[in-house]
């Protein structure tokens, strides 16, 4: 390594003098890799603990301070063949963990409460049946409260902590009827018990905790994993960046990176922040931040962006954070508008907690009133009251949507997309229009060889050989080529020129025409029969007499075309926006025969398009990757972005899809709408299972066991229902 | 039914013995990793290699 690699950003001190860093493994394939890395890392000196969490592919590691480098760990991983990140655990993440902990804890309670119970009820209702005398029967009722009392206090609390805040904010969500139509027959049975009467509800009230437990235990853990999952792939994706620690370059992660530094910027590597160019002279790619796919020539005095790629030369920058440029400034500023603007699409479930709570309640109310007024004593009265609120408790209902919540993001997950916020899959599944960014949404992220097939192979590969010595971009696109991917012995790179090398004998040159000699009508040439979009770059090779310029351009995902022809039969109206130039956008638009395009747009012009549409009524999914798309992704509503994407961007997007093809975009789209008819589906079928019940209940001749198999059989059916969705697109 | 007097407390008892059983369970890290344990149980790491006789 030349130059060190400083790591302390992720290092924790345990307190004993140890310390510890937490590492997201890429490479691991089977079981036997786990022994592997342990036992290899383990072997370092000082090192206390080596443990690898093949679930979430996350190693945790314990040293002695001082004994080795955390760089160390790093490597040991490289030379048994993986690549080790290291990252800090997000506290969002931290704070999940927890609290799914405590799910389980409640739902444990829950489930060991409501088997006791139920071992209790049973033998009450079949001495009811026969000859259970008064005394046993108080006796078993009286334990049931025992066992029934703590366990709704422990294992409640998720629901009436989330019951009292909606209250306090004069609000009414589904915990509400949850809540009170627990604590009612909990309250309701231990008088019933005291008076010594036959039947009690103690089984009803934990059972419909333990089922709606069940459901959010579920929906927490699915959602921890795609959380996990992200994590690591944020922890893939981070940059290192190169720091002036006086003279002496030190590489540091770029989240290690302060205002004020002084960063080296070499070619073929993105800018790690936000700041002014200090010496040097280059070209930056800005698709990620702009969609301009031509470069900018960059001199001392420019301002650049977190995110832009170095073409040609080194740089050297300061970091800004105050100072930032005009056009980070607008995105924040739209983005401020476009959150506050955003109408919020309400959630399915708080619409139908709206609706459900208020006339549940009024049932009970008239059920008891209507009874005490047809001559009723009071005491049966509310018990009959009660009774209509136990049997309405919405124990389907509140699994109704997580459950298919649970299903879908898990058939999203295998189509490769990532969400990121909890009700975004009823959002999707009503989208009707759908606007693609261009750069690296609708084209490669990178740029890639065109017309690959009309240089002749042995030049190719000799191309993409050479280009192995390379660190300029463009070369980074040839050695996708390559079939062989060992290097030319005594290649040399001659940085802002190219490559050359001696193949058997004769010189081999790849790089800008001047460097390989030849003349610019060749070029010229090249450039008119070019098959390729738009906005070529030239690499040039030459070898003896023979020479070739092969193009590179960026290019559709491979599966666009057939994506969007999809997509417009699922009756999607399609539109581009971009903000490259509107000669650049013209060709993909046609390619793709998508009419409604746009380009050279800047992010205040994206986010007024996406606001049209919105006020023409209709639901606009939003695909960009840009850091000009951001404000347009928090404005639309839905969006999704791919994963090489700006952070500020992906942040902002709904769900992130993985891979090189656009068909993550089509799955999504299919399955969340399968996903919205099946959320509906299982509202009737709740609602169905209300209207049968209720009446039964409001006559009073609902009984504990009644209660307890209605609430569990129409449990099951929505939980059934929801498992229909977890086919792949 | 006097039996009921001390068989209710047992199987509550052991039952809570189960829960409690769960929670330290949960508590130690167990279900932290369930593909994992699934697949170290198959490594023969841990046994010290003996020369065959």
């Amino acid at each position: 390594m030349p130059e060190s690699l400083d790591l302390s950003l992720f290092t924790r001190p345990a307190g004993d003098g140890t310390l510890g860093m937490e590492l997201a493994v890429e490479g691991i394939a089977c079981g036997a890799c786990i022994g592997r890395i342990e036992s290899a890392v383990k072997r370092l000196p000082g090192v206390t603990e080596a443990r690898l969490n093949f679930t979430n592919r996350r190693l945790h590691v314990h040293w002695t301070d001082g004994a080795i480098a955390p760089a160390q760990i790093l490597q040991t991983l490289e030379e048994a063949g993986y690549h080790g990140y290291p990252f800090a655990p997000l506290r969002a993440e931290q704070e999940e963990a927890a609290e799914a902990r405590r799910l389980i804890r409640a739902l444990a309670v829950a489930g060991f409460a409501a088997m006791n119970i139920m071992l209790l009820s049973v033998s009450v209702w079949a001495g009811n049946a026969s000859d259970i005398t008064p005394e046993t029967r108080d006796f078993f009722h009286w334990a049931s409260a025992l066992i029934a009392l703590p366990a709704a206090a422990y294992a409640g609390r998720p629901f009436f902590t989330s019951a009292w805040k909606a209250l306090r904010a004069g609000a009414l969500n589904m915990d509400v009827p949850i809540s009170l139509g627990a604590i009612l027959a909990l309250g309701m049975s231990v008088v019933e018990t005291a008076n010594h009467a036959r039947a009690a509800y103690f089984d009803s009230a934990i059972m419909l905790l333990f089922f709606l437990l069940v459901g959010r235990a579920l929906d927490h853990t699915m959602r921890r994993k795609t959380r996990a999952v992200a994590g690591n792939l944020a922890a893939l994706k981070a940059e290192t960046a190169h720091r002036f620690d006086g003279d002496e370059v030190v590489s540091v992660p770029a989240a290690a990176v302060r205002p004020g530094d002084r960063l080296l910027v070499k070619p073929g590597e993105r800018v790690p922040a936000d700041g002014g160019v200090l010496t040097g002279t280059s070209e930056l790619d800005e698709s990620l931040i702009t969609g301009e796919t031509a470069r900018r020539k960059v001199t001392a005095g420019a301002t650049i962006y977190a995110g832009s790629m170095n073409y040609s030369g080194a740089l050297t920058m300061r970091v800004t954070a105050g100072d930032r440029g005009t056009l980070l400034d607008e995105i924040e500023r739209l983005l401020e508008q476009a959150a506050s603007a955003k109408s919020r699409a309400m959630r399915l479930a708080d619409r139908a907690a709206r609706f459900y709570a208020p006339v549940v309640h009024v049932t009970a109310a008239a059920t008891m009133l209507g009874w005490w007024l047809a001559g009723a004593s009071l005491h049966d009265a509310i018990v009959t009251a009660i009774a209509v609120l136990i049997i309405t408790c919405p124990c389907a209902l509140a699994l109704a949507i997580p459950a298919v919540q649970v299903v879908t993001s898990g058939a999203l997950f295998r189509a490769g997309v990532i969400l990121n916020a909890g009700d975004a899959i009823e959002r999707l599944g009503e989208a009707d229009t759908v606007i693609f960014d261009k750069t690296g949404t609708l084209t490669l992220p990178e740029p890639r060889v065109v017309d690959a097939g009309e240089i002749a192979p042995e030049l190719m590969q000799m191309a993409a050989r050479l280009a192995l010595s390379s660190r300029h971009p463009l070369a980074l696109a040839l050695t996708r080529e390559a079939t062989s991917h060992i290097p030319y012995d005594g290649a040399v790179e001659e940085p802002g020129q190219g490559v050359r090398a001696t193949i058997d004998g004769t010189e081999a040159r790849l790089g800008s025409a001047e460097f390989c000699g030849i003349p610019a009508e060749n070029v010229a040439h090249w450039v008119s029969v070019s098959t390729g979009t738009n906005g070529e770059s030239f690499i040039c090779l030459s070898y003896g007499a023979r020479a070739a310029g092969i193009a590179i351009s960026q290019r559709l995902r491979p599966d666009a075309a057939e994506v969007v022809k999809a997509l417009r039969q699922h009756g999607l109206d399609l539109h581009i926006l971009s903000g490259d130039r509107a000669g650049a956008v013209r060709p993909v638009a046609e390619a793709l025969g998508i009419m409604q395009w746009q380009g050279g747009l800047k992010p205040a012009d994206k986010i007024a398009s996406v606001e049209a549409l919105k006020r023409q009524g209709r639901r606009v999914l939003m695909v960009g990757d840009g850091l000009n798309d951001a404000p347009a992704l928090a404005a639309a509503q839905v969006s999704l972005s791919p994963i090489a994407a700006a952070d500020v961007t992906q942040a902002q997007a709904d769900a992130v899809f993985l891979g090189e093809r656009l068909k993550p975009v089509l799955d999504a789209l299919v399955i969340a709408r399968r996903a919205r008819a099946l959320m509906k589906e299982n509202l009737w079928l709740a609602a169905i299972y209300n209207m049968i019940a209720v009446p039964i209940a409001i006559l009073g001749w609902i009984t504990p066991l009644i209660a307890a198999l209605a609430m569990s059989g129409s449990s099951m059916m929505v939980t059934l229902n929801a498992l229909r969705g977890g086919k792949s697109a | 039914m006097n039996v009921l007097v001390y068989l209710i407390p047992m199987a509550l008892g052991l039952g809570l013995a189960g829960l409690f059983a769960f929670l330290w369970a949960l508590r130690s890290g167990q279900y932290s990793d369930m593909e994992g344990a699934a697949l170290r149980v198959l490594s023969d790491d841990d046994i010290e290699q003996t020369p065959p006789q």
